[in-house]
């Protein structure tokens, strides 16, 4: 376990070398979220029947969304490519770890160091100067944060996943991006999910995208009551186990046939 | 000259082109994940009218018309400038210097760096949304209306393919390709694919005088659509707008010119 923990605070604190992108990814998403909010403005103020889910929350939902943008399995790991192009992935193989908890690990920290650089500056730029509403309550605020800590679990078993999938592929950046394209359609990220047709509700609540992005944000809106929060839970943990096992059986599928490149 | 550029260029990406078939089975799967990124933002658009019926009066053809216009304009830019975003590369790695060597002009050689398959993906949703969008509308095709809207295509290209140009002339004097700017270009996209009028002034302001994007959308697809403006500029302006956007992508290649003689190596 010390192993692991190693590896996740040595990659966490390379990560946050890279101040600049991170500047520049602020400023981006500052704007994105800006935009976006004026788009769901104008919806809001052509209508005046009721919305599954009210303007302000959308509001609020947007910036939750800016903020934690980088958490979501949008890339596989540059570095883990280039060990498996050069083949390099050798070294990786004769470690005295598991192989599928080390790539979980790094991606771990992949997917957390980025998103907190950016997470911070933004939330506060978006409750001083966008208004952005706080959690509905302390037990809100809560589950938001336990709902919050599975998403980016499964995002980086999602990530795992994908990083897996270059074992064969090499490029792997086909399958990320047919992958990412799912993720912003069915997790929230475009169009907030309660606003998807009737009809597709059961489709979406079943896959396992809204426990990236829709289920934490509901929380903290109180949009999903908390007592609910159980269910909407054991749906992130059950797609998170089922990530890991798919992960781990085409890890060791890959790892049987597995040629390493180079001399 | 121009001539013999056209031939050079399309060389340059026939060979390009084969490169990419080498390795199919990635090549489809990007294809179909751009496709999916793309026809999403249009899906996105379906959805919220299917909630809100209207957006401060516009409708969902005339929305859509807008979107097509916009994305088939960055489709094209995008795929004709690749070789701009891999810019910033060569000046970090000195590659640039070898194009420099070659008796054609760099932004050409730029140009026809890469046409990747992918990019053209963009165009699909874009070109299914304004063909969608002109059906509905019961749009007038007169030769005045298929003028204008080839003419708003190629002032939008344009005016993408001036910001791309831009922002890799930043790497002159930075030695990396700025991510900032892709607010201005992605940003602008998302932006002016719907109807102006419904942001706040300011920003409005920003891209129609700033960022002069309203220009080869908004503007030119009112006067298509027939219809009258919400924001009052005349007739005339609509059908003259675009012509802004090829004046920008002209002042680019002037900066792009400054760029090239100021470069210093980092090459050994």
């Amino acid at each position: 376990m010390i192993s692991y923990w190693a590896i996740v605070s040595a990659r966490f604190r390379s990560l946050l070398q890279y101040r600049s992108a991170a500047l520049a990814g602020l400023v981006t998403q500052v704007v994105w979220g800006m935009i976006r909010v004026m788009i769901f403005q104008a919806f809001y103020s052509s209508t005046k029947s009721d919305q599954p889910i009210s303007g302000s929350d959308v509001e609020t939902y947007i910036w939750l969304g800016q903020a934690f943008l980088a958490a979501l399995p949008w890339n596989i790991d540059s570095d883990l490519r280039s060990l498996i192009r050069s083949g390099g992935i050798g070294y990786e193989l004769i470690r005295p770890v598991d192989l599928y908890s080390y790539w979980l690990s790094r991606a771990l920290s992949w997917r957390t160091a980025p998103m907190l650089m950016r997470a911070i500056p933004l939330l506060i730029f978006a409750f001083v100067v966008m208004d952005m509403a706080t959690p509905v309550s302390l037990a809100a605020a809560a589950a938001f944060f336990a709902s919050m800590c599975a998403a980016i679990v499964l995002s980086s078993a999602i990530t795992t996943f994908l990083n897996v999938t270059m074992l064969w592929t090499i490029t792997g950046d086909g399958v990320t991006q047919m992958t990412f394209g799912m993720v912003l359609i069915f997790s929230g990220m475009l169009v907030p999910l309660p606003l998807y047709p009737d009809w597709s509700q059961p489709i979406i609540n079943a896959m396992p995208f809204r426990g990236l992005v829709d289920t934490p944000y509901r929380l903290y809106l109180g949009h999903i009551p908390v007592s609910e929060f159980p269910q909407h839970f054991a749906h992130q943990l059950a797609w998170i186990a089922a990530f890991v096992i798919a992960g781990r059986i085409a890890l060791s599928m890959a790892l049987r046939r597995v040629v390493v490149q180079g001399g | 000259m121009l001539l013999d550029s056209l031939f050079v260029y399309r060389r340059f990406l026939a060979v390009s082109l084969r490169a990419q078939m080498q390795y199919k089975a990635s090549f489809l799967m990007q294809l179909g994940g751009r496709l999916i990124i793309t026809a999403g933002e249009f899906m996105a658009i379906l959805v919220l009218f299917d909630r809100f019926d209207t957006l401060l009066g516009w409708n969902v053809y005339q929305v859509a018309f807008i979107y097509g216009l916009v994305n088939i304009s960055f489709a094209v830019a995008d795929a004709m400038t690749t070789g701009f975003d891999m810019f910033g590369d060569m000046v970090k790695t000195g590659d640039f210097d070898r194009l420099l060597t070659r008796p054609r002009s760099t932004a050409l050689q730029l140009a026809g760096q890469e046409l990747t398959l992918r990019r053209i993906s963009r165009l699909t949703p874009g070109l299914v949304a304004l063909t969608w969008a002109a059906t509905n509308i019961d749009l007038n095709w007169s030769l005045g209306n298929v003028g204008l809207l080839v003419f708003s295509v190629t002032g939008g290209a344009s005016l993408f393919a001036g910001l791309i140009v831009l922002q890799a002339t930043l790497a002159f004097w930075t030695t990396e390709t700025l991510e900032i700017m892709n607010t201005l270009t992605y940003g602008g996209v998302e932006t002016t694919q719907y109807p102006i009028n419904i942001y706040r002034s300011w920003f409005r302001n920003f891209f129609t005088f700033g960022i002069p994007l309203a220009t080869v959308s908004y503007f030119p697809a009112l006067a298509i659509m027939g219809v009258s403006d919400p924001l009052g500029t005349p007739l005339w302006f609509q059908y003259a707008a675009p012509a802004i956007g090829i004046a920008f992508l002209v002042a680019s290649l002037q900066v792009w010119r400054i760029g090239v003689r100021h470069y210093l190596s980092t090459g050994s």
